[in-house]
């Protein structure tokens, strides 16, 4: 067993692990943080992304000896329902989620581009979203409430 | 409601009464299940003939409904509560909702076929109106006022022209209406509606929002194991044997294995991962699988087919009259995969006598009958607990992870919680069946279609199954009877237009390559892409334009006003030639369809905008038009969103999915092989829902899907002049097509 210190959502986490292999995403999941969701593995649908960082990662490609003393934020460390982020007000405005299994991931890739891009362009946000896949369809909503959120025709 | 999963408190209380076990759950954070105390706390009616099995109307002053249809994501959580609210006479807030519990909510049948308002909200709405006339003839005795006299409102039942009222608790809490649903009790005239029809808000949403919904996949009881299951390495090999010294190195984890079921379990999830990885087993060769190239034509020539004539309308004429045309086409719908963003999770806690299982199925009620079947227990020993999970659109793998976690918690004598891979879940899950249609017709010179033949080649659901086939029950050797569930696949074979005579004939096949299900609007949207095609080459041949065309032929009004509508929102411009643009490095074109969604339920009319770029062979769907009549609305932002999604997922299965196999087994088992839709294949879409609130309220959830074939691929020959008959328009089959060497 090997110690590992995360900075999950603003706090200190020491974790003990077998495998320094263990992806970030299991351990987010064991810690009780499962807004990020297992959704291939494979760093091919999005459905796990944190910010890391400050920048859009997939939990499942990251491992837990190297995701030690980066700033991590999970779906749950963006908002509340009493503070809630800008995009999950704007996401419940807009009702985007169907099965809502995507729309962690969806936020935060979302939130990583209005943080460097604050008033980002339909196109930006469907690129900046396409590594994120939806099966329920929601993604004309997603838009919407992306650009809402950044104050854009919402 | 931010408590994480972990810190989640169970109570769990086991009641002994009459012989049968209650088992009651309550669950700190999932409010669905936070029943234990007040009108559920009772013995439950689960008697889809009786109110109680519904609704109970609690002393808070609260109606806890109980419905046996689930929310998959498509808003039942508001619109069966808004439909039970209205009828009733109280606030929408005020309306607990309980879904897909075999322990408390009644079989309302599954989850499936677009039915989830049609019939299961129509059940709730007759039990609601059934006991708001009770209430209010409780109330008469109690104020001593008539009956005609009273109205339900707020929670209270009132005199209508003022006077004391009482509140529905008061009338009734604690106690049960002991009463059968009265088809006659009378319902609210839809003229007075202040909640059927608004675009309330889904309760689900803030919490799907905030990372705190609780998801079948986030869902933990003590004491549980994570298990992965091994599945073989051929489609039905047999397991020859298993190196368990292979996992020694990884803490905790062992293998369980139940004849050819073979996974391994440990305390960590991590660690159930890296022993399914290193656990070295040895299979036999399994029963082989057909080649994928010539599949679609393979069918036809299938042994053992069962012929039925599904639609014998007039005969053909003897001989057509001068200047009419005959044509002669076939089509084809590969086999597909739900492709579930989430790979299929269960938890299950089988004891001696009982089983409890959570499990994301749209069909709880059905499935408590497989499992009791094939752990060999009574039907009242097995509960089935519905929670949400990933989409699934069907019958995606949620059965047999939940079958897999039944079968191994007995064997590990704990409670297992089983999630697939994705390899799992796209190799695995049961596909949308192959299907082959042929139509021959012919159309006289005056755009009347003369006679109209469609030949589906489609696998058979095997009739009177007393189980859902599943993987694990298979392999574990336990009782189940082998068959396929393929659903409603051979509807819509049938022109919805007049001809002179229609028939349709269905070969039933007696096998599928891969195990076959349900996949949303099944066998719909495959059988409409080939009618409504060749209704496109009926009109080409007769050189008129393709809206016209359609409605000469339709007489119902409401299929008349869906395509007028959707015309409208196109800007239709008639052309009779079609062709739009046959030169350029890029095609433009635009197409319609229309679909009577089973001749009997919701219409639709579809329009689409495309790009084709010749050198690529890629589509582009620029816009999508569509105009949507199912009736009365019960929530229109619900309507919306269902159809947009239907419209989304259709353009993915058309312009991109085929599950891929070698001679063994499935070979597209990732996002690169099986790839989906994505953000820059998403198009403009206008939608214009049509509301009828004096009408039945219809299906929405899966109409739509049936349209967008045809309206993809009659645009495409509008573009191009070439007509794609082989789903998915891949880039490479289309470049094919425009070669000319399709």
């Amino acid at each position: 067993m090997a110690k590992y210190t995360l900075h999950i959502n603003g706090n200190a986490q020491t974790v003990e692990e077998t495998d320094a292999g263990k992806p970030l995403l299991y351990v987010l999941r064991d810690l009780g943080l499962t807004a990020a969701k297992f959704g291939c593995g494979l760093g091919q649908c999005g459905a796990c992304t944190v910010m890391v960082d400050g920048a859009a990662m997939r939990s499942c490609q990251l491992n837990v000896a190297d995701a030690q003393g980066k700033p991590i934020v999970t779906l749950e460390g963006l908002g509340s329902p009493d503070k809630p982020h800008p995009l999950q007000a704007a996401f419940i405005r807009e009702q985007v989620p169907q099965c809502g299994y995507c729309t962690s991931g969806m936020i935060m890739s979302a939130a990583a581009l209005l943080s460097t891009n604050k008033k980002p362009t339909e196109t930006d946000v469907r690129s900046a979203l396409d590594g994120n896949l939806c099966r329920c369809g929601s993604h004309v909503r997603v838009v919407r409430a992306v650009m809402s959120a950044s104050g854009q025709g919402g | 409601m931010n408590a994480p999963v972990k810190n989640l408190r169970f109570s769990r209380r086991t009641i002994l009464k009459g012989g049968a076990i209650t088992v009651g759950f309550a669950l700190t954070g999932i409010p669905t299940r936070a029943i234990a105390q007040g009108a559920a706390a009772a013995r439950r009616v689960l008697d889809s003939k009786e109110v109680d099995a519904f609704l109970a109307v609690n002393g808070d002053g609260t109606v806890t409904l109980f419905c046996g249809k689930v929310d998959l994501g498509q808003g039942l959580r508001i619109a069966i509560p808004q439909i039970a609210a209205e009828e009733l006479g109280i606030g929408v807030d005020k309306i607990k909702f309980i879904e897909g519990d075999t322990a408390l909510t009644p079989d309302q049948g599954r989850t499936s076929g677009s039915n989830g308002i049609q019939r299961g909200g129509m059940q709730i709405r007759q039990a609601a109106a059934t006991a708001r006339k009770a209430l209010i003839d409780l109330a008469a005795q109690r104020l001593n006022v008539k009956a005609d006299d009273l109205e339900a409102a707020g929670g209270m039942v009132r005199p209508k022209f003022g006077g004391a009222s009482v509140s529905f608790a008061d009338l009734i809490a604690g106690r049960q209406f002991d009463l059968k649903l009265d088809p006659k009790a009378p319902l609210k005239d839809p003229a007075s509606y202040t909640i059927v029809g608004k675009p309330l808000p889904r309760p689900d949403v803030p919490a799907k929002c905030f990372g705190t919904h609780v998801y079948m996949h986030d869902f933990a009881v003590p004491s549980m194991l994570h298990a992965r299951v091994i599945r073989p390495t051929a489609v039905g090999a047999k397991l020859t044997s298993v190196d368990e010294s292979s996992i020694k190195d990884i803490p905790g984890a062992k293998v369980v294995r139940v004849k050819d079921l073979l996974a391994v379990v440990a305390d960590d999830e991590w660690n159930a991962v890296r022993a399914s990885r290193v656990l070295r087993a040895q299979w036999s060769e399994g029963t082989g699988l057909p080649a994928q190239s010539g599949l679609a034509e393979s069918l036809r020539n299938e042994p053992g087919v069962i012929d039925e004539t599904l639609v014998n309308k007039g005969s053909p004429a003897a001989q057509r009259p001068d200047g009419a045309k005959a044509l002669t086409a076939t089509y084809y719908w590969p086999m597909q995969s739900h492709a579930s963003i989430g790979p299929s999770c269960a938890v299950a806690d089988v004891r001696g006598d009982s089983a409890t299982v959570w499990t994301a199925s749209q069909g709880t009620h059905g499935n408590q009958k497989t499992f009791a079947r094939f752990l060999g227990l009574p039907l009242d020993k097995v509960r089935l607990i519905y929670l949400e999970g990933s989409g699934c659109y069907g019958m995606n793998g949620h059965e047999d992870a939940a079958a897999d976690a039944a079968i191994l918690s007995r064997a590990a004598g704990r409670p297992v919680r089983v999630q697939w891979m994705r390899e799992d879940e796209l190799g695995w899950d049961p596909k949308g069946p192959p299907q082959l249609i042929g139509i021959s017709g012919a159309v006289a010179a005056d755009g009347r279609i003369l006679d109209w033949r469609t030949e589906l080649w489609i696998p058979k659901t095997t009739r009177g199954l007393p189980n859902i086939p599943l993987l694990a029950p298979e392999a574990a050797g336990l009782d189940h009877v082998p068959g396929l569930n393929t659903g409603l696949i051979s509807q819509n074979g049938d022109p919805p237009y007049s001809a002179e005579s229609i028939q349709v004939i269905a070969h039933w096949l007696k096998d599928a390559p891969l195990r076959p299900a349900p996949i949303r609007s099944p066998g719909k949207p495959a059988n409409c892409f080939a009618v409504e095609s060749f209704v496109d080459e009926l009109a080409a041949a007769a050189g008129i334009d393709p809206l016209e065309f359609r409605l000469r032929g339709l007489k119902d009004p409401r299929a008349i006003e869906v395509l007028k509508r959707t015309a409208a929102l196109m800007k239709w411009q008639p052309q009779p030639n079609q062709v739009a643009s046959a030169n350029g490095g890029v095609a433009r074109g635009r197409g319609i369809s229309f679909v009577h969604y089973k001749h009997s339920e919701t219409y639709v009319g579809m329009g689409t905008e495309v790009a084709v770029d010749r050198a690529s062979g890629r589509i582009a769907v620029e816009r999508v038009a569509c105009a949507h009549d199912c009736g009365q609305i019960i929530n229109p932002d619900g309507v919306r969103a269902q159809v947009e999604g239907s419209i989304l997922q259709t353009i993915s299965r058309v312009l991109m999915e085929e599950v891929m196999f070698d001679r063994a087994r499935v070979v597209s088992v990732d996002w690169a092989s099986y790839p989906i839709l994505r953000f820059s294949g998403v198009p403009k879409i206008d939608i214009e829902l049509i509301d009828r609130p004096t009408q039945k309220p219809l299906g929405a959830g899966e109409a739509a899907c049936a349209a967008v074939g045809a309206a993809l691929a009659n645009a495409i020959y509008n573009a191009t002049g070439t007509r794609l008959r082989t789903v998915p328009f891949t880039p490479e089959r289309v470049k094919l097509a425009l070669t000319g060497k399709a």
